[in-house]
């Protein structure tokens, strides 16, 4: 090795002591990556915001300035308004379902148990189906006709039950048998967070699992002798410990809920009349389809606070996990 | 006590097992119904049946492969398949050669603001398609790209190169530091260390995010269905939803039958390595 670079002319064996120098070689490593990622989500970044305070339409890609006046005109919508609530429903209430679900699932899942390779093969199933076919199988088995849900509840005997108690509750005045779960509001978002809430829960089972096993054994230990059992175990020990990580989790399925397009749009198109609609459909109707691209880029945009209070929170936590 | 704790773990696991894999075991039966059977609906839909609405032990003989056969056939599902092989293909080679030296730099070389580097990078997987897709299908259009798997082979390692990036510097992470010493001592470059002994035994974890990185691609909606507007050049994720679904006609034997195809594979490779996923996802940082 030595007498190969004691070989190479002067110029090129500089060259090859550069690349033995950690800042060198680590920035020579590193900036493919930023280039191109700054060329692919950078650049689209700042041009949405631009876009955003211009008048472009459908196939421009500038405009003239009109300052805020996008996002005045999309606040002033109703439907804006209906999108931007849904959005909000959808990504807390179907995080709070995956939450309890995967605090007591994971908990039993780190358990043996005759059969567990099957159990966590099922389990695992909507996290690996691509979610825009997921949700295919969703939209089938919510079918206005032919729905196995409506079948199942008429056999027994439960739907004059269900209806009567959507209209106890006033969730649905006038509902009837069989049930429209995607032709009536309030149905709808109730199904469109129980279908966020199904597909989010394998990933936060997984991850609240990892979350168990980096807790120390010597925990385990000094909490058996502490009398700590079941129960308490799992409120005073198990889940503060796993916190730190349950929350990565948590804060990635807020992300993933929040900017989802596919299981809105193939499950209701935003309807029935716009009363499903949220933020990234929104924006697709009115960037894409009424061809405002510069009041479709404002309403993506609302986007943007919820996506930075996550980012810092991830930050936050990420930083604590380590620390501890 | 022991069989109480055994009963109350099959009480809480199985009844979630059967709420997360019951629309793909509805899926199943669906894809092989005759249209009689399906369109009846006082027939039972978890299984076979035969004309009058009864079920047989010999319930393949009530069943049907005309819808599958159906979409290998007469639809572009075939297309549509190949077509997500080949841009999940492209994309796989794209983000191994841009994430594997960033994230072997940020777990080894970068020092102290390695970790930060690490993070925001991470971050910018956090940064929604349908926050881009407006301003991204304006530049596909003017790049000439538009309604070909070059637009999705240049866009979607936007998503792919943060999210492997991430997950091959926790894996490299786990390699432990004395044996690329031990050969930079014996006179190996740092590239020639990389190469001859990291490489080797980061191979696991490579295949990991080879995997993620393909479904990644698979699951990807909003690009393929804004970008791609001819039958020909979409990916499955894309061309079911738009093609299968016309208006109030469903063919849903053969939409079934598209659903399961490419999850069953993907899932089994999940399966195949979770655990590998967990360890590179919480390795990064979160430790």
């Amino acid at each position: 090795m030595e007498a190969e670079s004691a070989r190479l002319k002067p110029a090129e064996r500089r060259w090859q002591h550069a690349l033995e120098s950690r800042r060198v070689l680590a920035l020579l490593l590193i900036a493919p990556a930023v280039i191109f990622m700054a060329l692919v989500v950078g650049v689209p970044f700042v041009w949405a915001i631009y876009l955003s305070f211009t008048d472009a339409i459908g196939g421009s890609l500038t405009g003239h300035w009109v300052g805020f006046d996008n996002f005045a005109n999309a606040w002033q919508d109703d439907n804006f308004r209906r999108a931007l609530r849904n959005t909000l429903i959808f990504t807390f209430a179907s995080q709070a379902i995956v939450v309890v679900g995967a605090a007591v699932l994971s908990n039993f899942l780190v358990r043996d148990f005759r059969g567990k390779w099957i159990v966590r093969f099922l389990v695992v199933l909507p996290w690996a189906a691509p979610v825009v076919l997921s949700t295919i199988a969703w939209l089938w088995l919510l079918d206005s006709l032919y729905s196995v849900v409506n079948w199942t509840l008429a056999r027994l005997g439960l739907d004059d039950g269900l209806v009567w108690l959507l209209g106890a509750v006033h969730l649905e005045e006038d509902a009837s048998v069989p049930l429209q779960w995607l032709g009536r509001p309030n149905l709808a978002l109730i199904a469109i967070t129980v279908v966020h809430a199904w597909r989010i829960l394998p990933f936060a089972v997984v991850i609240f699992i990892a979350g168990r096993a980096s807790i120390p054994t010597e925990v385990e230990d000094a909490s058996k002798i502490d009398g700590a059992t079941g129960l308490k175990k799992l409120w005073y020990v198990d889940l503060p410990l796993q916190l730190p990580i349950a929350l990565v989790a948590v804060l990635f399925g807020i992300v993933f809920t929040a900017a989802d397009f596919a299981v809105v749009y193939i499950l209701t198109h935003g309807g029935p009349f716009n009363s499903t609609q949220v933020l990234p459909t929104w924006a697709y109707a009115i960037g894409i389809d009424s061809g405002s691209l510069g009041e479709g880029a404002a309403i993506s945009l609302f986007l943007f606070p919820l996506l930075v209070l996550v980012s810092v929170g991830m930050l936050f936590f990420a930083r604590r996990a380590q620390v501890s | 006590m022991r069989w109480r704790e055994k009963g109350l773990t099959y009480a809480v696991v199985v009844p979630f097992a059967i709420f997360l894999a019951f629309p793909f075991y509805f899926a199943l039966v669906t894809m092989f119904k005759t249209n009689l059977d399906l369109a009846n609906v006082e027939h039972s839909p978890y299984v076979y049946n035969d004309l009058q609405g009864h079920f047989h032990w010999d319930f393949w003989n009530y069943a049907t492969t005309e819808h599958v056969r159906f979409l290998f056939e007469d639809t572009n599902y075939p297309t549509w398949l190949l077509n997500t092989l080949l841009v999940g293909a492209a994309v796989v080679a794209i983000t191994l050669l841009l994430a594997m030296p960033a994230g072997y730099a940020l777990a080894r070389l970068a020092g102290g603001w390695g970790q930060s580097a690490g993070v925001a990078i991470f971050l910018i997987y956090l940064v929604p398609p349908t926050l881009l897709f407006l301003p991204l299908s304006r530049l596909i259009t003017q790049l000439d790209l538009k309604d070909t798997l070059w637009s999705l082979i240049l866009i979607y390692p936007s998503f792919t190169v943060p999210f492997a990036t991430w997950l091959l510097m926790g894996f490299f992470k786990t390699i432990p530091q004395e044996l690329e010493d031990a050969a930079l001592i014996d006179g190996a470059s740092r590239l020639k260390a990389l190469y001859l002994i990291v490489l080797p035994i980061s191979l696991p974890g490579v295949l990991t995010v080879v995997i993620f990185a393909f479904s990644l691609c698979v699951n990807e909606f909003i690009y393929a269905f804004t970008f791609i507007s001819s039958s020909e050049q979409r990916t499955v994720s894309a061309g079911i939803p738009n093609d299968l679904i016309r208006g109030d006609v469903f063919f849903w034997q053969s939409l079934m039958a598209a659903v399961l195809i490419p999850t069953i594979p993907l899932a089994l490779l999940y399966n195949a390595f979770l655990d590998r996923f967990i360890k590179g996802f919480t390795g990064g940082a979160f430790r």
